[in-house]
């Protein structure tokens, strides 16, 4: 692999890695809240009177179904690219093999 | 850039709803063209919609102290055009406000105009320019992927500030609220969609030249950028 692949690899690891370190935890403040959960928040001092007039028909009933539906998103993407790249990867050295 | 369930007022829900319907009629027909005209792309189309399936599941943290997720929407847009995105796009966000609560059918109209039509418009403008401008390739796949996930969530801002203006600081007032959240949480975000992005490129060069050729191939048997 090119150095520059690497690097890139390096990079995306150390972009989603240094946050973690660099941010100061504040005393009584849940740190790394979701960016959606804020904006909620922030509709909420915006316009206090805001009644919400639909609720989720389904909502996972604890952090761990959550995670368990968020995984399943990742892997069924992640098994996709995956197989997609196991056969080009075959078809590619099939073509040499002939 | 989710906006959640019930969390714009109806005019706005039903607006954008309004807004993104057209560019899914739209998304529909290229799904179907390029699946008739190109059927051996069909496993890449795939696997892009599968790219959105997993950045967007990916909270990742930022430097402002919060998480967000990437998009994954300049693949496709660089590779398919930004219309079928919205389709695919579209399908990942309704996934996502049915079985986790998270976004909802209410706003999934404003939330795929944000993530499944701006984010990949955008990408698709700043692949046609930079290419148009001679930048190289992967710079311009580069600035495609990273500057469309940031557009996401400036949109997303936009709409949220169009919905509950400050009132003291009005639309502007709330715009930059709102942006103090979503777009600077999201740049590093972005640069990391950005490094992603052109890492599949590099990986389809080398594992799939022929099907990037067949997609470049236009009608006319020219070679797009």
């Amino acid at each position: 692999m090119k150095k520059s692949t690497w690097l890139m690899m390096a990079a995306v690891a150390a972009l989603a890695v240094v946050p973690l370190f660099i941010h100061a935890p504040v005393k009584n403040e849940e740190a790394f809240t979701g960016a959606d959960g804020q904006a909620e928040a922030l509709i909420g001092t915006i316009q206090p009177g805001y009644k919400v007039w639909f609720t989720p028909l389904f909502e996972p009933p604890s952090g761990e179904i959550e995670s368990l539906l968020f995984s399943l998103q990742a892997a069924l993407g992640a098994g996709v690219i995956g197989f997609y790249f196991g056969r080009a990867s075959g078809r590619k050295q099939a073509g040499k093999a002939v | 850039m989710h906006i959640m369930e019930g969390f714009l007022p109806i005019a706005h829900a039903a607006g954008w709803w309004a807004v993104s319907l057209p560019f899914l009629v739209g998304g529909v027909r290229s799904l179907k063209r390029i699946v008739k005209e190109k059927p051996s792309a069909r496993l890449l189309l795939g696997a892009a919609g599968a790219f959105v399936f997993v950045l967007s599941a990916l909270k990742l943290p930022s430097v402002t102290g919060s998480c967000s997720h990437p998009t994954g929407t300049g693949l496709g847009a660089i590779l398919f055009g930004p219309s079928v995105m919205s389709v695919l796009g579209a399908i990942v966000l309704l996934f996502q406000a049915l079985l986790l609560a998270h976004g909802g059918l209410t706003t999934l109209g404003a939330n795929t105009f944000s993530m499944a039509i701006a984010g990949p418009w955008i990408s698709y403008a700043i692949w046609r320019g930079a290419r148009g401008a001679r930048l190289p390739r992967e710079s311009a796949v580069f600035l495609a992927a990273a500057l469309g996930d940031l557009a996401t969530y400036t949109v997303t801002s936009l709409q949220l500030a169009f919905a509950f203006p400050d009132p003291a600081g009005g639309f502007m007032g709330s715009l930059m609220k709102f942006m103090a959240i979503f777009s600077v949480t999201q740049i590093p975000l972005a640069l990391a969609e950005g490094f992603l992005t052109v890492l599949i490129m590099r990986a389809l060069a080398v594992y799939a030249p022929g099907d990037l050729l067949t997609l470049r191939r236009t009608k006319e048997g020219k070679v797009a950028p």
